[in-house]
Formats: structure tokens, sequence, C-alpha cells
């Protein structure tokens, strides 16, 4: 499992998180460094509003299965930190979960943020980034996907420059206005990650 | 050439544009979506080759059938039930041939992550005696693509093009190459185009002499490969499409991996599993949908002296998509050690409306309209507002295929059935709801129509609907719905209660209603917006 050869990440949130700008931001600075890469992601009727996950796979050899088996992935990396536990029987037993604290409730049963959040620490090597709070530092609510990116950028394979590289590029098209907090958000996700 | 990272979707499309596509024709369903979007995308505005949403999957087959008749390349795409309403041109165009290379791309989707039911397009491609091509990973999605068209231009007949849910929508490298001009005009030869009986039992018996030639090509073609390996003569597999990658996940770093026969290309290639079968004593059969290889190899009273496994057996699931865990199960091999939540509860969070989505405020009126009336029955239909089937709604008791609310209605209504209410949005209304109303008002039938016009196909991402606005309007009023009983109303929290009422009165009428909720789908109203930033 985590070696530089390979690393597999399965991405969680909920659908209109932005976690496929995650995964184009990865997708892209992987290929840019030589790594093939696979990405399997949820489309349709499951997004609207619903638990939604990518299965991210980088290696240097050749990707068979589009999926990550069940005990392969070394990250889980969330945005909602509910979600970041849906998806621990895809952790290797040395994986590592990398989630937000901000709760999206939009279902009657969420469960009390701190018993989540308890639970996610009982996870050895989880690291837990307010993202709804630094995003807002960032100057937009809306980045907190980016807040997570630069967080995980510390256990990825891919080197940060490379991601704030195809940041650029996601995002210079909608403008300064865009761009600048989605940069900011980066570094302040990075640096809460310790 | 470059590499170029895309979505197994958008790998066919790519292919089929280097192959030198002249037109694309498609309705939106998942998981088949991107093909067209991406065709949309770089046929800068049409000018590169016809690229266009139609009205649904039998239009657009039959757009794209005009094609191959002038002599020109031709896809089709569409999800594997759209092929179902597309069935009647698919089963004749294997007679008629194609002209220009025709391809014919269905994408199905085992476990219904966004569908109906998990039917499997191979057997259609059986059905009509055509061949198919199931690629296993994004380059192959390209490499055949532009195989079949090079078949469907040699062997003159349309091919099947098969995707899953895990490649449509999977991202991967894919190499590309030079792409190739298009065809000229060549209109095809009318004797082989009009299926009067006496052309098409002369054109039936072409494609039953064709299929000799088809299985040669099948174990012929590079896509199907018997890998012998080292692993001796026990256990041989036949793993198919998305199949073979889990087979091959699994037997990373084995040993002495048993002999592996991957097959993309049907109909099925005979010499190549006779080799296999022959050197082994079991077969595992690995295919993603229903087990149509493993049936075919197996027969009905099984090979004498061999065992036979795959999802008849119980082996591997005989529903659902397969994984790399269920593969690997089937492989003997144990599970790969991993984490657990153990006994932490966890929530689930199914898919719902959108907060402040207009099908929302019109699945609350109708509920508080029908409050009471025991015998009321809601008949729902394929788009985001079947969504309204779970709580706090609870609102549709009925969910088919695309139009099969307004023909239920009428049918339950004819059967005592009152009140009898169809709910059916606009791009559904114009793919398969116009002609049951039709019908409906042909015989008055006392039930109330629905139409939740959102002004775009929401469920899929926002692509254009045909019957929405005026023209929506003009549509009822053309079919023979009673002017009068013609209501528009508009779904928003402040209308509620003379949106209730509206409602109420129609239900009272003893004949055929029909109400339009008009209000913008929020996510169309918010990428115009972004637009306009």
């Amino acid at each position: 499992m985590s070696s530089s050869l390979k690393q597999d990440i399965i991405l969680a949130g909920v659908g209109g998180q932005g976690i496929l700008s995650i995964a184009f931001i990865i997708d892209n600075a992987a290929l840019k460094e030589g790594f093939a890469i696979k990405q399997a992601e949820v489309h349709g009727m499951a997004q609207r509003g619903g638990a939604v996950q990518s299965h991210l796979r980088l290696s240097k050899n050749k990707i068979w299965s589009d999926l990550i088996p069940r005990g392969e992935a070394d990250l889980v990396l969330s945005v909602e930190p509910l979600e970041a536990l849906r998806y621990v029987d895809y952790l290797h037993p040395r994986g590592r979960i990398v989630t937000s604290s901000s709760p999206f409730v939009n279902i009657p049963d969420y469960p009390l943020q701190e018993s989540v959040l308890e639970r996610i620490r009982k996870f050895e090597g989880s690291v837990i980034v307010d993202s709804e709070a630094l995003a807002k530092a960032a100057g937009t609510s809306r980045a907190q996907n980016t807040v997570m990116l630069g967080a995980a950028s510390k256990y990825l394979i891919v080197k940060p420059e490379s991601l704030v590289e195809f940041i650029r590029v996601l995002f210079a098209p909608r403008g300064e206005k865009v761009l600048e907090p989605n940069l900011r958000a980066f570094e302040l996700g990075r640096k809460a990650a310790g | 050439m470059a590499k170029e990272i895309l979505l197994g979707d958008e790998a066919v499309a790519l292919g089929a544009v280097h192959a030198g596509l002249s037109a694309g024709y498609s309705y939106p369903g998942t998981p088949a979506t991107e093909v067209m979007e991406y065709l949309i995308r770089v046929s800068k505005g049409g000018s590169l080759f016809t690229a266009a949403w139609s009205v649904n999957e039998k239009t657009a087959f039959e757009e794209a059938l005009g094609t191959s008749f002038a002599g020109k390349r031709a896809l089709v795409s569409m999800k594997h039930v759209g092929l179902n309403v597309a069935a009647d041109p698919f089963m004749s165009a294997s007679l008629t041939g194609a002209n220009g290379g025709f391809v014919v791309v269905a994408a199905d989707d085992p476990s219904m992550h966004s569908s109906q039911n998990e039917q499997d397009s191979r057997f259609f491609a059986q059905f009509a005696q055509i061949p198919c091509f199931e690629p296993a990973d994004h380059q192959e999605a390209y490499d055949l693509t532009r195989e079949a068209y090079d078949l469907s231009e040699n062997m003159r007949i349309p091919v099947m093009l098969r995707l899953t849910t895990r490649l449509s929508h999977s991202r991967g490298g894919v190499e590309t190459r030079e792409p190739r001009p298009k065809n000229s005009l060549k209109p095809g030869a009318r004797e082989c185009w009009t299926l009067l009986p006496t052309n098409a039992r002369v054109l039936f018996k072409k494609v039953l002499d064709q299929q000799a030639a088809f299985v040669r090509h099948s174990e012929t073609t590079p896509f199907n490969r018997l890998e012998m390996n080292s692993g001796g003569r026990t256990l041989g597999i036949i793993a198919s499409g998305i199949g073979y990658n889990y087979v091959m996940e699994n037997l990373r770093g084995a040993a002495s991996p048993p002999p592996v026969l991957k097959i993309s290309a049907y109909p099925l290639p005979e010499s190549l599993i006779r080799r296999l079968v022959e050197h082994v004593g079991t077969v595992l059969v690995v295919e993603e949908g229903y087990p149509l290889i493993e049936r075919a190899v197996k027969g009905m009273f099984g090979i004498h002296g061999k065992t036979v496994l795959g999802r008849l057996s119980g082996d591997l699931p005989l529903a659902g998509e397969l994984t790399p865990e269920t593969v690997r199960a089937a492989l003997h091999e144990p599970p790969r050690e991993r984490q657990a939540l153990a006994d932490f509860k966890l929530a689930g969070r199914p898919p719902q409306l959108c907060v402040g989505c207009p099908h929302a405020d019109t699945l609350k009126a109708l509920n508080d309209a029908l409050d009471g009336v025991e015998t009321a029955t809601v008949f729902s239909d394929i788009g985001c507002y079947t969504l309204g089937w779970f709580p706090p709604y609870s609102a549709v008791d009925t969910c088919v295929c695309m139009g099969a609310s307004v023909g239920m209605a009428k049918g339950a209504a004819e059967a005592g059935i009152h009140p009898a209410v169809a709910v059916i949005g606009d791009s559904t209304f114009g793919h398969s709801g116009i002609t049951p109303l039709l019908s409906a008002a042909a015989f008055n039938t006392n039930m109330v129509l629905i139409v939740l016009d959102n002004g775009t196909v929401a469920m899929t991402g926002g692509q254009p609907s045909f019957a929405t606005g005026e023209r929506l309007l003009r549509i009822i009023e053309g079919v023979g719905v009673a002017k009068d009983h013609i209501r528009v109303i508009t779904p928003l929290p402040k209308f509620h209660a003379q949106n209730v009422r509206t409602l109420k009165d129609e239900i009272a009428y003893p004949g055929l209603s029909v109400i339009v909720a008009v209000r913008e789908c929020l996510e169309e109203a918010k990428k115009k917006n972004r637009r306009a930033e």
C-alpha cells in the first residue's frame, strides 16, 4: 500500500460539495507527474443531495479496477464528517482519514456532531479540519473543498506545487474573485493539517 | 498523439469523432448522458459535425439511421432502457444494415444506481444478431469505437458498443490517434432500405449468412485474448468488459495466475472458448450484467467432466454490479484486511429534491388536495420528482418507465380508480407522454395529468427540453384536451392555497384535465446566474 508508487483515495461528501473539483485537481497534478489515474465517480439521481463518493487511484504502474478494493485505500478525504465514516471499510489498516468537521445536515436522523468527530478520532492518524471557518477566512464559504484539498496535500503523493497549478487552471477562468480565495483556502487547509 | 483524461463515455465520443463522425443523436439518461455532452462540447457549435439531443431514443436512433443511409458515419447513444424505446428501429436496422458506419452506444446501469431495472444490452445485440463491443477500460473505449466504425462499414452492419456505469463514469487516460476525414454523401440502395416483405426476406437471409463472419471477427480481433499464463489446468477464467479489471486486480502479484480469456467483442469467440474449456477442469465466468456468456458456455445440461461457475452457480451474485470484493470471493481469495466502523450507527443519506425545488411545492399542493381521499392514486414518471416517493412527501404511488404515468392513469381510471392523477415532467412528457395523452383525450378519461414544466431535463444535469413553455401548452391543446381544463399554476409557497383549489376543482371534474405547473429548475436558474456573472 503506501509507497510513492501508488495511492488510492476515497473522496467523500454530499452532492454539490465539489468533490469532483478536488478530483479534477488531483487527477491532473498526478498525470503531470507521470502517474496513471483512474477515477470512478457518481452522476445522475444519486447526486441530488445524497451521499457521493469518488474512487481516485494513482499509480506508476497499470491500474486495473476502477473501484478501490475494500482495504486498499490509503486515504479517505471527506468534505463532511459523517460522510468520512461511510467509507472506512475501504481503508487499509494503516490508511488515514482527512475530513472536515463541518456537518452538512439535510437528514432528520443526523447524529450529534461531537459523536461523529469522536468516532473519527478513534481512527489512528485522522486529521480533522474546520473547513467552514477556514473557507470563510479565505474569503468564501464555497471553498471548503479546496481547504480540504490543502489539508490532504500533506499526505498526497503529488507535489503541492502541482496541485496549486491545477487550482489555477480550474478557477482562473472564473476570475480573480474566485481564484484568490481558493489559493488562500488551499494554504490555510495545508497549515491546519499540522 | 496526446494523452487525455476522459470519462469512459467521453472516450467513446472522441473515438467516434476521430473515426470521422458526421452526426450523433441521443436522449439524456444516466450513465450515457456524457457521450452526447462531450460531442456537443467538441462539435464547435455543430460546425465540425452534428451533435444534438433528440426528443427520445427512438427519434435519435432514426435520425442516426438517416445519417447512415446518407453514407455518413453516425452515432446514437442511450442508456439501457432507452434502447427499449428505440427497439423498433434497432431490430430492423440489422436488416437495412449500415451504409455509413453506424455505432449504437448502450450504457447499462447494473445495481440500478440511477435506473428502474438492470437489463443487459448484450442480449439486444444478440437478439438483433449484430456485433457488440464491450470495452474494459478507457483506452479500449476509444480504440473499440474506432474499430466499431471499421467493422460497421466493412460488414455493412450496425455495431453496438456496450458500456456499464463503472466505465461510463470513470475517468482514465486515453492515447488518441490521427483523426480521419468524414465520408461524403452517398445514399443507400433503395432495395436495402425498404423493408417490404419481399426485400426484408432477402436482407434477413443476408444477416443470417453474415453470422459466421462475425464470429470469425471475434476470434481474430486482438480485443479478445486468451492469456494461457502459467497457472496449470485446474481453473480457467472467462472475463468480459469491466469484469476483466476485477479479475486482474485480484490476480495482481499471483505466483501462478490461471489462464484468462478476455472477451470484449461479440458474438462469442467460439474457438477461443473451446481452447480454454478443453485446457481446464473448471471455468469461472466473470461478466457484468446477466449471465450471457455463462449460459452459453454451460448450455442447458452443462459440459461433461467440466464445471462452469459464475452468477448462475452462485459463485457471483445474480443481481447487481460486480465489485473487486465479489470477484475476489469467487476466486477463493481471503478478504483483504481493512478498518471497520464497528458499532457506530451510520445514518443513510438518500438523494432528495433540492431545497426550494418547484416539484416540492407542486407535490405539497397535490398532497393537500388529496388529503383524506383514501382512493386517490398518483401515477408518477421518470425524473427528479420520483424522489417525491420518499418522506416527507410520500406523494407518488408508481414509477415504471418514460411516459407510463399517463397511460397507467388512464387504464387505472377505466378500471375504477378515482381520483387517478398522473405526474410527469415536461421533457418526459415530450419523450413519451404525448401519445398516451392523445389516447386519454380521445376517450375524455376521468383523470388529471400534472405536467411539471421546469424547462429542462434536470436529473441528468440540465439538457434542453423540447416540450416546454408555450409549445407544451399548444401540444396539450393540440391533442384535444378541452381548453377550459388546461390550467396553469405557479408552484410557489405563496400560491399554495390557490394551487390546492385548482387541483381540487380539476380532480372533481369528471373528464380529462391537464394542470401545467410552471417554474424553472433551481439548478438551471443558478447556472444562468453564474453565466451572467
